[in-house]
């Protein structure tokens, strides 16, 4: 995995809006910038409209009947607003999305190759197997088990191994805490550090801002579909606002 | 002993047309999880292309059928671009329901093209029979048997070990996630369809020649009887549906040979494979061979 850490932007969001259906405005007019390299934090409250803005990001948009209806995506410096999710995975996106989506019903091994089903290289994809359970040793002696087995730590591990298959330039995370003991959100924690310092760029998705913004190095606050704060991760933390609405002091 | 061997022998054959039909529905069910009514008529319009390009228009009868297999995928492709990629992410219900409209524009359009009554379809063993013993081998049955290994045998590596492959398995768990992958729903779509209805004429030829040959636009109904075959054997699974077809092929030879019911009425055989059907599914609520859901407890 090698990474570029010149901190220009890697993916850029100039006035994105959104809608579901007809009626339904989620995002109006989001602006961010994720720099390459970087590991950046998006934080709110629920229904602020974070994973749309992923879904947006990602292609994902037609699955939920939502649609862009302004604005623009830039990714490595080429727009990406009309591109399908298989285009955007193959220029270099991966994801993993709210609630893991692992493929239960097939083995860890299989929901690994899964993530690497743009790489044409059958001996990259072994090769690139093995470094994933290298990774994540826990789940190297079920490699062969169903994924729907698996505990939700490992199976999380598994969604972001997956989405690592394919050598992304820019890893999304879409809550990757949820529902999961505080040990193991340690772990996952550490995981997506680590990523982060091999070089991979990191768009985090998360309501547990404490672990988000310790690992961040920059931070966004989503506030009904609009970014209400933006900057490093330092100065969020300290952040009045910040430290009574997302991090429980005061 | 003989009339068992016979029996026997018989009701792998019947159970190679079942599979081979159901063969047709679980690759559908494994890339989109939808039941695809439209095989039927695929079955229905790739037997009477084989009778046109081969009987007819005079081709070699393989010839025939390798131009009918691409030119079903091609038809399979069609149909899937124009009335089931617009469904993309819909509810599965909805793409049942136009799989079951085609079904009966398919079977209406055969009966508009093939008015002549008395179509015969020829094929290359024609109604040829070897003795092994006491017990007779009808040729139409060993191709069948031969046809529906070798396509088992393709189905498996091809799911198993293809790229393609797994993007169709992913695409029937969570079409979302395999699109988060970088899987191309529409192109698993595309190409299931393409495999289904290309299937579809080999199934028709093996059963049309089983029966001497005579062609019906219901031979699609053929279809029907296979329900219990694939859904016994796990509706996803290619093994699932050769292992299902043959029990039901056999369940249904062996009860025409043996069952003496009378008088619970005639076709008896007809019935047993569906309470074949039920008593397993009692058992194993996903086929034989079907995937079970996964659910951590």
């Amino acid at each position: 995995m090698s990474g570029d850490r010149s901190g220009a932007p890697l993916l850029e969001v100039r006035g994105l809006s959104v809608r579901y259906g007809p009626a339904l405005s989620v995002l109006d007019g989001v602006d961010m910038a994720v720099p390459a390299g970087a590991i950046v934090a998006l934080l709110g409250p629920n229904g602020a409209g974070k994973t749309t803005l992923l879904r947006a990001l990602t292609g994902l948009l037609p699955f939920h009947h939502g649609r862009v209806t302004g604005g623009e995506v830039v990714f490595d410096g080429s727009s990406v607003g009309r591109a399908s999710a298989t285009e955007l995975v193959r220029r270099g996106m991966a994801q993993v999305m709210e609630g893991r989506r692992i493929f239960a019903e097939l083995t860890v091994e299989e929901n690994l190759r899964a993530g690497a089903i743009t790489v044409r290289d059958r001996r990259r994809v072994a090769e690139r197997t093995g470094e994933m359970l290298d990774t994540f040793p826990q789940l190297a002696p079920r490699r062969g088990d169903q994924a729907g087995y698996l505990s939700g730590g490992e199976q999380q591990m598994l969604a972001i191994g997956r989405a690592l298959m394919s050598s992304p330039r820019l890893l999304l995370l879409d809550e990757p805490s949820l529902g999961l003991a505080p040990r193991i959100v340690e772990q996952i924690a550490e995981r997506i550090a680590a990523v982060g310092a091999a070089g991979t760029t990191v768009l985090l998705v998360e309501q547990n801002a404490a672990m988000a913004l310790s690992i961040a190095e920059f931070a966004y606050v989503l506030q009904a579909g609009r970014v209400a704060m933006g900057g490093t991760a330092a100065v969020l933390r300290r952040d009045a606002d910040v430290q009574k609405l997302y991090l429980g002091n005061g | 002993m003989d009339k068992f061997l016979q029996l026997l022998l018989s009701g792998v054959a019947l159970g190679g047309i079942y599979a081979l039909v159901a063969l047709g529905f679980v690759v559908i069910y494994k890339s989109s999880g939808a039941f695809n009514f439209a095989q039927g008529g695929f079955v229905t319009l790739g037997t009477y292309l084989v009778y046109q390009f081969g009987t007819d228009w005079g081709l070699p009868f393989w010839l025939a059928l390798v131009l009918v297999m691409l030119s079903m995928a091609a038809v399979g492709m069609f149909l899937e671009r124009l009335a089931i990629r617009p469904l993309v992410g819909k509810p599965t219900f909805t793409v049942v329901l136009i799989t079951l409209g085609l079904l009966l524009i398919i079977e209406q359009v055969v009966r508009a093209v093939w008015t002549m009554p008395g179509l015969v379809l020829s094929v290359p063993w024609g109604n040829g029979r070897s003795r092994l013993g006491e017990v007779t081998l009808r040729h139409a049955d060993l191709w069948t048997m031969v046809a529906a290994a070798v396509l088992l045998a393709a189905f498996f590596v091809f799911f198993r070990y293809s790229r393609t492959g797994l993007g169709m398995r992913a695409t029937a768990l969570d079409q979302e996630a395999a699109a988060a992958q970088g899987v191309s729903v529409g192109r698993s779509f595309a190409v299931s369809w393409a495999v289904a209805a290309a299937v579809a004429p080999v199934a028709g030829v093996m059963l049309v020649s089983r029966g001497g040959g005579a062609l019906s636009p219901a031979i699609g109904f053929v279809a029907l009887a296979a329900f219990p075959a694939m859904i016994l054997g796990g509706l996803d699974s290619a093994g699932g549906a050769v292992l299902g077809g043959v029990l039901i092929g056999l369940a249904e030879v062996m009860s025409q040979g043996y069952l003496d019911v009378s008088w619970l009425g005639s076709n008896v055989e007809v019935v047993v494979p569906y309470v074949v059907m039920v008593a397993v599914l009692l058992w194993r609520p996903e086929g034989l061979l079907g995937t079970r859901r996964v659910e951590r407890v």
